[in-house]
């Protein structure tokens, strides 16, 4: 009964590191690769024992630059807002914020201590992230590889950007703007949800978790697929997307005769590619009461529920949607 | 029919844990086994259990059909059917289902000489299910406090079942459920990012090996974890995300009562900090 269970790198072989491919003609110069590569048994037993090397470059140079400000500009604010006292900085950590700006100053530039601490690091963190973006779609250029991962990213740099620019401007104020900070992102996150009646009642943010469970679900079978048929090379899979072997036809039989419907070598990727992207919002400004107006908020025995939830919505005054 | 063009060498007998060659055969694409009868029986007298609760109810609009565990007062005993008797039943039914399903997949891993990596993998989410209708009430010591079957009631028990701990998002399992979710979906964008990208390569190039996979991350980000370590990466991801899960909710009640903000005073009340 004991048999090969792929769970991690039982031997590891150690050979000269590998240094990468060439750039496609026009980028051969750019790759001026950082490093010699380096070796971590400790992540052998997961994957690549492998580190570097890195191309830095110069948008990669710039974005790290930006993001150390960002990083070193919040840290500070939270240095100051404790007295300059290291260990209460160290205590109060999680608590610790820069917030943006009060919403008396609206979209206007606020005194240094009142949120423009935070306009100024936000403005390091957007130009570190879109730096990054940029560089993420010039490494897949260099390589003559499809543009798949920036555009990934820039679906995740898209909610980014409604959070602390876009909605902030559509609201008419800095204030709308997520803190930086461990709890207070969280505080911020329960308000938002509680502002607008109960953020599980915005059908967007029902589909935006339904993809993040569904995310992590094709994961799983998919992860688990691959491992399951490794010994028959299913790792393989671009040799197994041009020339399909036995590895990607026991995985894709697997899941036909579970469930009736199996993907492709190629198609698998497509899907979880879609269901890792699609996060969205919008904006109405009470998801509760629009449920109720629409027929589709539940009801309960009085003993479960009465005046409990909500008013009923004849006393609502206005219901956008 | 409805078979594909290499199936028929891969369908051979044997590999079932019960029943011998008695259900070992396919119905279209899906493979029988005991256990599918099993999943099929379970499954559909669930279905209509559920039918019969949403009778019940009075309504058929599909976004309010609410079938609720038994009230609070019943403890762990059994109700009566509409008491939430039929919640018990469909929880049992669920379970049933549950567990044959995986152990179906089992049955078709050993047909196709597969590891069990998948059958082991539904076992974390059908434990997130358990930790949620069953551990976690009979700790609580009643079925009352199941969650109830229907598509917005269920919304309203998470949100009401977090305020009770006034800021659920305090809670640390919680954060490092919500953490692994985010980072799964991260890892699972760039892993289809990245095969889509070598097989799909710019106009004129050739399909890209995994070196340039490879060479790709390491020099984005310095690291590249493989093509075999990103399948084990993304499946440890995934299954601490259902663990997590079923320990922030599992921990809610039967070993904290407080508001989960609270929790965090041993932090704060650490005899280190001076002054």
């Amino acid at each position: 009964m004991a048999e090969y269970q792929n769970i991690f790198t039982q031997v590891q072989v150690i050979g000269p590191p590998e240094m990468g491919v060439a750039g496609v003609p026009g980028h051969e110069a750019e790759l001026d690769r950082v490093g010699h590569g380096r070796f971590s048994a400790f992540l052998g037993w997961l994957g690549n024992a492998q580190i570097g090397p890195i191309y830095i470059g110069s948008l990669g140079f710039a974005s790290i630059v930006a993001g150390i400000l960002w990083f070193v500009i919040v840290g500070i604010n939270m240095l100051a807002s404790v007295d300059y006292n290291f260990a209460q900085f160290v205590r109060q950590l999680f608590w610790l914020a820069l917030e943006p700006p009060g919403p008396q100053y609206g979209l206007s530039i606020p005194p240094l201590n009142d949120g423009g601490w935070w306009i100024i690091a936000s403005f390091f963190l957007l130009i570190s992230v879109m730096l990054w973006w940029l560089r993420s779609f010039r490494r897949a250029q260099a390589l003559g590889m499809g543009y798949h991962i920036p555009w990934a990213f820039a679906s995740a740099i898209w909610l980014f950007l409604v959070l602390g620019l876009i909605r902030p401007i559509l609201m008419g104020s800095w204030s709308e703007a997520v803190p930086y900070g461990i709890f207070p992102h969280l505080d911020w996150t329960t308000a938002f949800s509680i502002r607008y009646g109960n953020l599980f009642y915005n059908p967007f943010h029902a589909l935006s978790i339904t993809f993040l469970y569904g995310s992590t679900m094709l994961f799983a079978m998919h992860g688990a697929t691959v491992l399951a048929t490794s010994r028959f090379g299913a790792d393989r899979e671009l040799e197994q997307i041009v020339d399909r072997g036995t590895a990607f036809e026991r995985g894709a039989l697997f899941w036909r005769w579970t469930m009736g419907f199996n993907a492709s070598a190629e198609g698998i990727h497509r899907w979880i590619y879609w269901f890792a992207i699609l996060v969205t919002g919008t904006v109405v400004d009470n998801w509760y009461l629009w449920a109720v107006e629409h027929n589709f908020a539940p009801s309960y025995e009085p003993a479960l529920g009465a005046g409990g939830f909500a008013p009923a919505p004849a006393a609502t005054p206005e219901i956008g949607g | 029919m409805a078979m594909l063009s290499f199936e028929k060498k891969y369908r051979v007998r044997g590999g079932t844990l019960i029943g011998g060659d008695l259900f070992d055969f396919w119905v279209g694409p899906f493979f029988v086994g005991f256990f599918g009868v099993a999943t099929f029986f379970f499954a559909a007298l669930g279905t209509i259990l559920i039918f019969w609760g949403a009778a019940l109810g009075g309504t058929w609009n599909p976004w309010l059909i609410n079938i609720a565990p038994p009230d609070l007062s019943y403890g762990l005993g059994v109700a009566p059917l509409a008491e939430g008797g039929l919640w018990q039943l469909i929880t049992v039914c669920a379970h049933g289902a549950f567990i044959s399903w995986a152990l179906r997949e089992v049955e078709i891993a050993r047909k196709l000489g597969m590891g069990y990596h998948v059958p082991v993998a539904f076992g974390f989410a059908i434990l997130a299910y358990s930790t949620l209708t069953v551990f976690r009430p009979m700790l609580l010591g009643a079925w009352g406090h199941g969650f109830p079957y229907g598509i917005f009631s269920h919304l309203d028990w998470v949100s009401n079942v977090g305020y009770q701990y006034l800021h659920f998002h305090y809670n640390p399992a919680h954060m490092l459920a919500v953490t692994f979710f985010f980072t799964t979906t991260l890892a699972l964008s760039l892993h289809g990012g990245l095969v889509l990208s070598a097989a799909n390569p710019q106009k004129g190039e050739p399909v890209k090996t995994p070196g340039a996979e490879d060479t790709f991350f390491r020099d984005f980000i310095g690291y590249s974890v493989g093509t075999l370590g990103i399948h084990r990466l993304g499946l440890l991801l995934a299954l601490n995300a259902g663990f997590w899960s079923a320990v922030c909710i599992i921990i809610s009640g039967p070993f904290w009562t407080r508001g989960w903000p609270e929790w965090w005073n041993w932090w704060l009340d650490l005899p280190i900090w001076g002054n």
